[in-house]
């Protein structure tokens, strides 16, 4: 098993970027996400990774050796792709074997070799059937099953549960999961679904336009989105952004607009012009005596919590609250806010300002 | 059961075998006129009211693949007692048996000119193909149209100046002339074609190969040419098809040594004319080799024949 280390890969098709110059590190044995909208340069990175595609400028290491001219076939990885590519002509047990094979391995000890992935993978009854007729589910496993094989470096999925119904997803979501801690195996595994990401990921990459705008562990990409990029492709409903004209100094902990004024983690930087006030749905709060106020527009109704949608001074903002609030449309209300959890951004830049309470996570990125 | 949309209702089935069973009948007859009339004797070959009873003879088939003369008794004496089948239908003619016929020879051509350029077209064909689909080609486009244009007119069209190319060269009446020729005409077939299939296997077959630890060249012969099957299979036999059954060019380009069947079956009528049942048995002989070819690919070309319509 290994590390991977990206440093300043670019690729280039023609005049199109579709990676800019990109630098990460995958530890040992993590589940490593690269999360980003179509389009974004995910697949691209993920074949510059496993040799399908050399990188036009940069360095890819795979445990320690620099690997980013060699062809795939001399890097020991394994590739999940996202429509499984399974031989047609091959059987579940031929397809399994196949990457044996081609190392030469000997008959008797592939024969074991393939018994034992069935055996994880829960597939010992279908392994001589054609790889024709096999539920989506059981394709998914017999893909999983020819990429673990091998004992590769590491395993680089691409969007691999893509084509599974969104209930048997959960499912295998679940059994990939448990299948990496088992086997400890470094995998990068790309996706475009930020719910997956955030379930499932070690660490994730969020991507945009070929540009990486926050890496990181979950918890910390999803307080404290580096960029408005990051804010609102994470979390469903996203974060709040309140667009509003003013200043804020360094060193100040509290921004003012639409009449109120509002506690803020203490500022690293200081910023004027156009800015935006980031806060989560769940840390806002209804608040009859708070000055800000809001129109109701419209609650939805989860069970537990309602998202509420108001219409602000400011913007749209949605507040995830107890189910038991009972609240109309058209009424309005005051709105508070959690101050240690706010983040501020440039709009024009639409990065995140660093305050004390950001900057662990930013000076990552 | 009730309406279906994929299972027709048995009148529809009636109704489709019927038309299936006559077109065929219709498309057979005059190729099992010709098998019968290779069986016939010559005055029953241009009997009037056609004889479609008639008492079979093997005089055609030896009279293909022999040369004979008429027999002066003292010629009969020498050669005593006729030996064979064959002998004795010809003695019963007033002929003896001078020698073998150049059928089979000329046949012998039709198998190297026409497997071989069919070999020739298919290697070239899956190679070019495999790499207008998978590589970035410059001027992928107009190089594919340049390839379909030189099948816009017929290619007779140009056949004098091929015919003084080849005089000029040395090919006129060459096996290897008339190979390069067919495979020429037929190439750009078989490109287009085979790009066809091959864009139809996803790409992603052969990453996965490289990936687990093939080169290129063995994921092509591994994973893409077992895939591809079906498609060269068909393609080869249109390629067979065409060079097995061209004539225009084998009569301009050969008259010996590299002759085809298609230029020769005529010649067999002789100067009489009367040989009909030769020619015949000349044709039902021609017709075998595209015959057992199609048979043994017919898995192959069922699947193929419907263009890439292949199932996923
Ligand atoms: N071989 C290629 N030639 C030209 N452009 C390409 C090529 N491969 C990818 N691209 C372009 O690069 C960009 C990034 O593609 P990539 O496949 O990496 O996106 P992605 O993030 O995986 O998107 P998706 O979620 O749709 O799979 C896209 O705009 C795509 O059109
Ligand atoms: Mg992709």
């Amino acid at each position: 098993m290994a590390q991977i280390i990206i440093k300043n890969v670019r690729k280039e098709f023609g005049d199109f970027t579709a990676v800019q110059s990109s630098s990460f590190t995958i530890e040992d044995g993590e589940f490593f996400m690269l999360l980003g909208p179509s389009g974004c340069g995910k697949t691209t990175t993920l074949r510059m990774i496993a040799g399908l595609e050399l990188p036009t400028s940069g360095e890819i290491y795979i445990d320690g050796e620099e690997v980013g001219q060699k062809p795939a076939s001399q890097r020991d990885i394994a590739f999940v792709f996202q429509m499984f590519a399974l031989y047609p002509h091959l059987n579940v047990r031929g397809n399994i074997s196949y990457p044996l094979i081609s190392q030469g391995m000997k008959k008797a000890q592939v024969k074991a070799k393939v018994a034992e992935v069935a055996n994880i993978l829960g597939i010992e009854d279908i392994l001589d059937t054609p790889v024709g007729g096999l539920s989506g589910g059981d394709r998914q496993r017999v893909a999983l099953g020819r990429a673990i094989v091998r004992d590769p470096k590491c395993f680089l999925m691409d969007e691999p549960l893509g084509a599974l119904d969104a209930e048997f997803r959960e499912h295998m979501s679940e059994e990939l999961r448990a299948l990496h801690d088992r086997m400890n195996a470094t995998t990068v595994y790309v996706t475009h679904d930020q719910l997956e990401a955030m379930q499932m990921g070690d660490k994730i990459v969020v991507m945009n336009h070929g540009v990486i705008e926050q890496f990181g562990v979950p918890q910390d990409i999803y307080d404290w989105p580096a960029t408005m990029f990051v804010a609102n492709f994470i979390g469903s409903p996203p974060m709040n952004v309140l667009h509003f004209d003013g200043a804020v100094q360094e060193g100040a902990q509290a921004v003012e607009f639409g009449g109120a004024r509002f506690a803020i983690p203490q500022q690293n930087e200081g910023a004027a012009g156009n800015l935006v006030f980031g806060v989560r749905p769940e840390h806002v709060t209804l608040s009859d005596n708070a000055p800000y106020r809001g129109r109701v527009e419209a609650a939805e109704y989860l069970g537990t919590t309602q998202i509420v949608t108001f219409d602000t001074p400011n913007g749209k903002l949605k507040a995830r609250i107890d189910a038991e609030t009972i609240v109309s449309p058209g009424e309005t209300t005051g709105l508070a806010f959690d101050p240690r959890t706010v983040t501020l951004f440039d709009a024009a830049s639409g990065r995140a300002l660093k305050s004390h309470a950001n900057m662990g996570v930013l000076g990552n990125g | 059961m009730s309406f279906s949309v994929t299972e027709p209702s048995s009148r529809t089935k009636w109704f489709a075998g019927t038309l299936v069973i006559l077109y065929a009948i219709i498309t057979i007859m005059p190729l099992l006129w010709i098998v019968a009339t290779g069986f016939k004797s010559p005055s029953d070959a241009i009997a009037y009211p056609p004889k479609v009873v008639f008492e079979p003879t093997m005089e055609g088939y030896v009279n293909l693949f022999t040369e004979r003369t008429r027999a002066t008794p003292e010629m009969l004496e020498e050669a005593g007692p006729p030996e064979t089948w064959y002998d004795e239908i010809v003695r019963e003619k007033g002929m003896v048996i001078s020698g073998e016929s150049r059928y089979g020879q000329r046949f012998l051509n039709s198998v190297i000119i026409g497997f071989g350029s069919t070999a020739l077209c298919m290697l070239l064909g899956t190679a070019a193909a495999y790499a207008f689909s998978r590589f970035r080609v410059p001027l992928k486009d107009d190089l594919l149209f340049f390839i379909l244009s030189t099948r816009m007119m017929p290619p007779i069209a140009v056949s004098i100046p091929i015919f003084l190319m080849f005089r000029q060269i040395g090919l006129n009446d060459t096996h290897l002339g008339m190979i390069l020729l067919y495979t020429a005409v037929n190439l750009s077939l078989s490109v287009w074609l085979l790009k066809g299939f091959i864009d139809e296997i996803p790409v992603e077959y052969e990453e996965a190969a490289l990936i687990d630890g093939y080169t290129r060249m063995q994921a092509f012969t591994k994973v893409v040419l077992p895939q591809a099957a079906t498609g060269i299979a068909s393609t080869a036999i249109f390629c067979l098809i065409f060079a097995w059954n061209e004539y225009a060019f084998a009569v301009l380009l050969t008259s010996g040594t590299a002759q085809t069947a298609p230029p020769f079956i005529p010649t067999i009528i002789g100067v009489g004319g009367k040989d009909w049942p030769a020619v015949a048995a000349g044709a039902t002989i021609f017709l075998v080799p595209v015959m057992v070819f199609t048979i043994l690919l017919r898995k192959h070309l069922l699947r193929g024949i419907t263009f890439g319509a292949v199932r996923k």
